[in-house]
């Protein structure tokens, strides 16, 4: 359906309007180019290999963070979920910390780990560590409570609660919820290179910037449009699919 | 439950909260003034308050949080209006949504700030170039929730409607807005922090006044406890506007409760 003959119409006009603009009134233009020089643009990136580095970068990085923060949420989200107390007691901290603009530690990662893929990882796993905190203890609140009644009763350690009972409850909606950190964590790395960190996609659309090349400048911006659509679509289908697999199952 | 235990109980949570952050500030004392973690880093919260207050009476730390708070409501407002009128108009035509939304929902995932480059170069390092991408990066939330609340209004709202001999404008004002309300505040909601981010990621990259250009500064010279002091800032913000934001949602939201 998405790409049905009316969805595609509508931005391939758009692209010919801009192609035919900067083919003639905006021929010599600093800050777009015809879309077809941007694919030209590209592919000369994907042959010289710029192209694979700066995006595997961005996406180890990206991914590096969002595995940190994950499972960081996770625990200390299972914690606050089965503990009345602990949820209490936390509280105010998380509230306080939540908050916080992922974007305002990047001077501080600059500061503490210099440029390179820590400061970029670890502000990263800042901003995924949040909402799956949120979310895990949701989660945790929903699973039915006799099932908690029964791993109380097996006398089951906490790792075995875990693996055995809470865990496989919790497993739907935690793919909900790192379907959405995955998104999270795409867009905060390609913002931490833009803003400071000079590796990745987001400091090669910077660099054709500041050296007058529009071409490859929308290149890298279509680039960083289809890569972020591409993963967010198969987060989507793998949270789906994991949702209907473990729906079949309890059924 | 009775009400005086369950009284009982808020206030021992609000202790145990306390406690907790308590410690973790005492942590942080300890932490900082025994040298555990390099001073370049790691203020102490004294220093961190004493910037506070040195900035916020006598510095620049109150101009610049109100730069930052202004760009962000601004860019906010922005997106909000674009984002409500964009989406009611596409989201009332079936033709539209079919044509147009595919489209949008490619955009969608595109980081806001990685729109500033090409903003930088059409506009150049100005604060309408920063203005113009948090409007254009936190217009996405409301456009979408909007264009999605008005695609779902009830079958039989859209017969009243048809039975009325209403127009789209009437139509989209009287019956399709107030419907997809609760969406659209939410998706407020979460333009604000999208405006908030994308304002400090501006501030940073086209060195406009604000706590972003604060706390690089800040970081560059090394002067640690300048940059707590603006993040504990940017933090506020961020848990104010938050605060507010879903206080009103509840308010506005009150009538749709049986």
């Amino acid at each position: 359906m998405a790409f049905s003959p009316k969805a595609l119409a509508f931005p391939a006009v758009l692209l010919g309007a801009l192609e035919l603009w900067a083919r003639t009134v905006g021929e010599s233009s600093d800050a777009l180019a015809p879309p077809t020089a941007a694919v030209q643009a590209l592919g000369a990136a994907a042959l010289e290999g710029s192209l694979w580095s700066a995006t595997a970068f961005t996406l180890g990085s990206a991914a590096l963070g969002l595995f940190i923060g994950a499972l960081g949420g996770v625990l200390m989200g299972t914690l606050l979920g089965l503990s009345r107390q602990a949820a209490r007691a936390a509280f105010l901290s998380v509230e306080l910390a939540r908050p916080i603009p992922s974007v305002a530690l990047v001077p501080l990662a600059m500061l503490v780990f210099g440029f390179g893929l820590r400061m970029e990882v670890s502000v990263v796993a800042f901003a995924c560590l949040w909402p799956m905190l949120v979310l895990t203890q949701a989660a945790v609140l929903q699973v039915e409570p006799r099932l908690l009644e029964l791993a109380k009763a097996l006398q089951l350690n906490p790792v075995q609660r875990f693996t055995w009972i809470i865990g496989p409850a919790i497993v739907p909606r935690l793919f909900v919820a790192l379907r959405l950190c995955v998104a999270i964590a795409l867009v905060v790395a390609v913002t931490v290179e833009i803003a400071a960190n000079p590796h990745g996609m987001g400091y090669a659309m910077m660099i054709a910037q500041q050296s007058l090349d529009p071409a490859l400048m929308l290149g890298w911006l279509a680039w960083i449009g289809i890569v972020g659509y591409a993963i967010n679509a198969g987060a989507s289908a793998l949270q789906r699919r994991v949702a209907r697999r473990m729906g079949e199952q309890a059924a | 439950m009775t009400p005086q235990s369950g009284q009982r109980d808020t206030a021992k949570g609000m202790l145990s909260s306390l406690t907790l952050l308590a410690a973790l500030l005492a942590l942080w004392w300890v932490v900082s003034t025994s040298g555990w973690v390099n001073r370049a880093f790691l203020p102490t919260p004294a220093a961190t308050a004493a910037s506070l207050v040195q900035g916020m009476v006598g510095g620049e730390l109150l101009s610049y949080a109100t730069a930052t708070l202004g760009r962000m409501l601004a860019g906010w407002v922005l997106a909000s209006a674009l984002g409500i009128a964009l989406g009611a108009l596409i989201g009332s035509s079936r033709r539209a949504r079919e044509w147009i939304a595919p489209t949008l929902d490619f955009i969608r995932p595109l980081p806001a700030s990685a729109v500033m480059p090409l903003a930088m170069a059409l506009f150049g390092l100005s604060g309408g170039m920063v203005l113009a991408v948090v409007a254009f990066g936190s217009m996405w939330p409301v456009l979408l929730a909007t264009l999605h609340g008005l695609a779902h209004v009830h079958p039989s709202l859209r017969e009243v409607a048809r039975a009325l001999e209403m127009g789209r404008l009437p139509f989209i004002l009287k019956l399709g807005l107030p419907n997809a309300l609760p969406d659209i505040l939410a998706g407020m909601r979460l333009s604000l922090t999208v405006s908030l981010i994308v304002s400090v990621v501006g501030e940073m990259i086209a060195s406009q006044p604000g706590l972003g250009q604060a706390v690089l500064l800040a970081a560059r010279s090394f002067q640690a406890s300048e940059l707590f002091a603006g993040i504990v800032l940017l933090g506020a913000i961020g848990f104010a506007s938050n605060a507010v934001l879903s206080l009103a949602e509840r308010r506005l939201l009150r009538w749709q409760r049986p």
